[in-house]
């Protein structure tokens, strides 16, 4: 058998496990065998793991309209970097993607790119104004995933039932970043003990639990009036939990059965609002970071699978944004590029949270919210894959960012898990080894 | 405590040390006697350039800084700014680093956002004081406090102050609440239960006015912005005098002889009542003049350091 690239000595990990190491051959943009064969490039992978292409159900790469703070060429780049080879696009955009054409454009445009691939969401509303609802069925057939008011909080929980039970009916989830408006107000990190010392406007945990008892609600309602019950899908998808509660209702509701998902955020999984005491705006972000007993509550949800995924939340803004005050700089972190090393080193290898769990959590989790099939290490499997080092360390060095948010709150810390090579469909996409 | 060393800043007091403290206390005792002389100027600050940095509009805390870098012999250049230009894309880290290419010995800053100066901290390398930001922290407004209140009371140990009003958005409060308890005071922070934080470390915190008052050594009032009533946290004016006033009769709870301080401006019938506000008890003139005194001493012990 002739294939493309082979990866010798590759250790397997993917959802179902750790499988050992085997001799991986790619070819045809699939995976051809695990027992080695004739390639044109031959990639010694001893000591390497091996892990289906990461998916990001939630980054903002602020095309159109705000390029200088990302556009798809380097937020796709980065995205391959960070070992994805699938990202959903967020709506927010000026103007906000809520028509087909919108969408089209955006998938053109990545498709020439060619680094990871792209999956846009759309506005559940048109204009993300809360009100008149978007052409789901025309969205979808024009390659949006996932309908979304994110950015904004959805008020009217009317608006949403409708939402709710119109996308259902074309196959769509809907995403919802939880937070009650007024609970919230003008809330720039979490209230609390350190809020309340700095004299800054808080946020409290509530806001998010309060909405998403609200929004368990509505989803039940619609549930339950819904004439065919799609089986195993998410109607509601819950973006960014950030605490305790939040979570405590999600999986409350899931034991129940309802139709939800929900994600967590690399930086709600490792830090804390005690990172505002420095006051600077680069830990500014909406959730916002809270406390160490919610951190710990989401590494269980993450563990037990009442978080689905790990999403980025990817957020990237201009240095000079980031370098207003508290209360003016935008909310928002990037971490396309640290998110696996990252989380690899702060929960697998510090934590002994398990590998395979964690690279669901990156790969089947978010696919099957979008009702795509698992990619698993298996011939036949598409190659959408990467090759990662779980043991050598590098310091994380925002300036080297291919995303144009060249800072980061991680930077200087020490990490293990790298990506070294990223393919899609075969395709070499990113090339990380030396 | 000569040969003391200090921050090279003053940005809210989690650096400094009693000692110091008292030290700084000391020299602002010295700058008053100075302030008495007819000749009302030293050369401590000759040569040095400090520039006093407003994105939010104070002429009172700003000619109080400019005076005192004046009396001292420096140069003052003054720039101010609008949180609205700071919003149009004027960062505050621009405006530092330009005004930095000219020379500035130390900046005197002030911000309607908390957090300002730090930041400013880390892109310069000149010392940075915090004239007030947000409702975090107005170092040297406590400061004068705790000056004027020992110049009443003498020492502070033990002595319970208590601190009224819009406790929440008040960085006199919080300032004072980390001040004064490194003095050895006691503080009590009373308001309305939506103007109170959950916690505010240094102060204990009560609604219950009475509660605050009794036994008070002195009796600080914030002043109340109106628009705590636009955003809903106070039901009226006229609510708020009922509960919170600070009035003669209810200044008799306190302990016989318990000043009266005001940071300033002050409304006049509403967080005090107008007659006690002109009376023997309260401090808020000397306040003033003492701002000034505090304000060279911290401009010396930033400037030129040790003693
Ligand atoms: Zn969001």
């Amino acid at each position: 058998m002739k294939g493309e690239i082979l990866f010798k000595n590759a250790t397997l990990v993917d959802a179902r496990g750790e499988h050992g190491t085997a001799d991986v051959l790619v070819g045809e943009g699939r995976i051809l065998s695990l027992s080695g064969g004739e390639a044109q490039r031959v990639v010694e992978a001893k000591g390497r793991c091996l892990s289906p292409g990461f998916f990001d159900l939630h980054a903002h790469l602020r095309e159109p309209g705000q390029e200088v703070k990302e556009d798809l060429r380097s937020g796709l780049e980065a995205a391959a970097r960070g070992g994805y080879t699938d990202l959903v696009s967020m709506p927010n955009t000026t103007p906000v993607v809520d028509r087909a054409e919108a969408v089209r454009a955006l998938r053109e445009k990545a498709a020439q790119i060619d680094r990871a691939r792209l999956h846009p969401a759309a506005a559940l509303t048109q204009g993300q104004e809360g009100q008149v609802l978007c052409e789901a069925r025309l969205l979808r057939e024009a390659g949006a995933v996932l309908l979304t008011d994110d950015g904004r909080t959805n008020e009217d929980a009317g608006v949403l039932a409708l939402g709710l039970r119109y996308a259902a009916s074309w196959g769509l989830p809907v995403a919802v970043h939880a937070e009650d408006a007024g609970l919230r107000r003008g809330g720039v990190m979490h209230e609390g003990e350190v809020s309340w010392r700095l004299g800054l406007p808080g946020n409290p945990a509530y806001a998010e639990s309060a909405r998403i008892a609200r929004d368990l609600e509505v989803v039940r309602y619609v549930w339950e009036a819904l004439e065919t019950r799609p089986q195993g899908r998410s109607l509601l998808h819950f973006q960014h939990l950030s605490t305790r509660r939040g979570l405590e209702l999600v999986r409350q509701a899931k034991r129940e059965g309802l139709p939800i998902s929900a994600e967590v955020t690399p930086h709600h999984l490792t830090l804390t609002d005690a990172h505002l005491e420095g006051l600077d705006p680069l830990y500014k972000v909406a959730p916002p970071l809270r406390t160490w007993a919610d951190v710990e509550a989401l590494v269980e949800g993450l563990l037990e699978g009442s978080l689905d995924c790990v999403a980025t939340d990817h957020a990237p803004h201009t240095e000079d944004e980031k370098s207003l005050d508290l209360l003016r700089a935008p909310f928002g972190i990037p971490s396309l590029e640290v998110a696996w090393p990252l989380l690899y080193t702060e929960l697998v290898q510090k934590r002994g949270f398990p590998l395979s769990v964690l690279v669901a959590r990156f790969t089947d989790g978010p696919r099957r919210i979008l009702g795509l099939p698992p990619i698993h290490l298996e011939e036949g499997a598409e190659a959408s894959l990467v090759l990662w080092d779980p043991s050598q360390r590098r310091t994380v060095d925002p300036k080297g960012f291919a995303s144009k948010a060249r800072y980061s709150p991680w930077a200087g810390w020490g990490l293990s898990g790298w990506p070294l090579l990223t393919l899609v469909e075969g395709r070499v996409v990113f090339e990380g080894l030396g | 405590m000569s040969g003391a060393t200090f921050p090279k800043h003053l940005l809210d007091f989690q650096e400094w040390e009693r000692a110091q403290l008292e030290s700084l206390l000391e020299t602002a005792q010295m700058m008053q006697e100075v302030l008495a002389r007819p000749v009302k100027k030293v050369p401590a600050l000759t040569g040095f350039t400090v520039a006093t940095v407003f994105f939010e509009p104070s002429t009172r805390t700003r000619i109080s800084f400019e005076l005192a870098a004046r009396r001292m012999s420096a140069d003052v250049v003054s720039f101010t700014s609008s949180a609205s230009s700071t919003a149009k894309g004027e960062t505050y880290r621009d405006t530092l680093r330009t005004l930095d290419q000219m020379g500035i010995d130390a900046y005197i800053l002030r911000t309607d956002a908390a957090g300002v100066p730090h930041q400013a901290h880390r892109w310069l390398q000149k010392p940075v004081i915090n004239a007030g930001d947000g409702w975090r922290a107005h170092p040297t407004q406590a400061l004068l406090d705790a000056f004027t209140l020992r110049e009443k009371l003498g020492s502070l140990e033990g002595k319970k102050i208590a601190i009224v009003g819009d406790i929440l958005h008040s960085r006199v409060a919080r300032s004072n609440a980390e001040l004064l308890p490194r003095l050895g005071a006691q503080v009590v922070a009373c308001g309305p239960a939506t103007l109170l934080p959950g916690k505010l470390p240094g102060a204990s915190l009560t609604t219950k006015l009475r509660e605050a008052l009794e036994e008070a050594d002195a009796v600080m009032a914030l002043r109340l912005q109106k628009e705590r009533m636009d955003k809903g946290l106070l039901p009226s004016l006229p609510e708020y005098i009922a509960g919170y006033q600070i009035t003669e009769a209810r200044l008799a709870w306190a302990k016989p002889e318990a000043p009266l301080l005001h940071p300033g401006p002050m409304n006049r019938d509403v967080e005090i009542e107008g007659t006690l506000a002109d009376s023997p008890r309260s401090l808020v003139e000397r306040q003033v003049a003492n701002g000034q005194a505090v304000r060279m001493a911290v401009l010396y012990h930033v400037l030129v350091g040790k003693r």
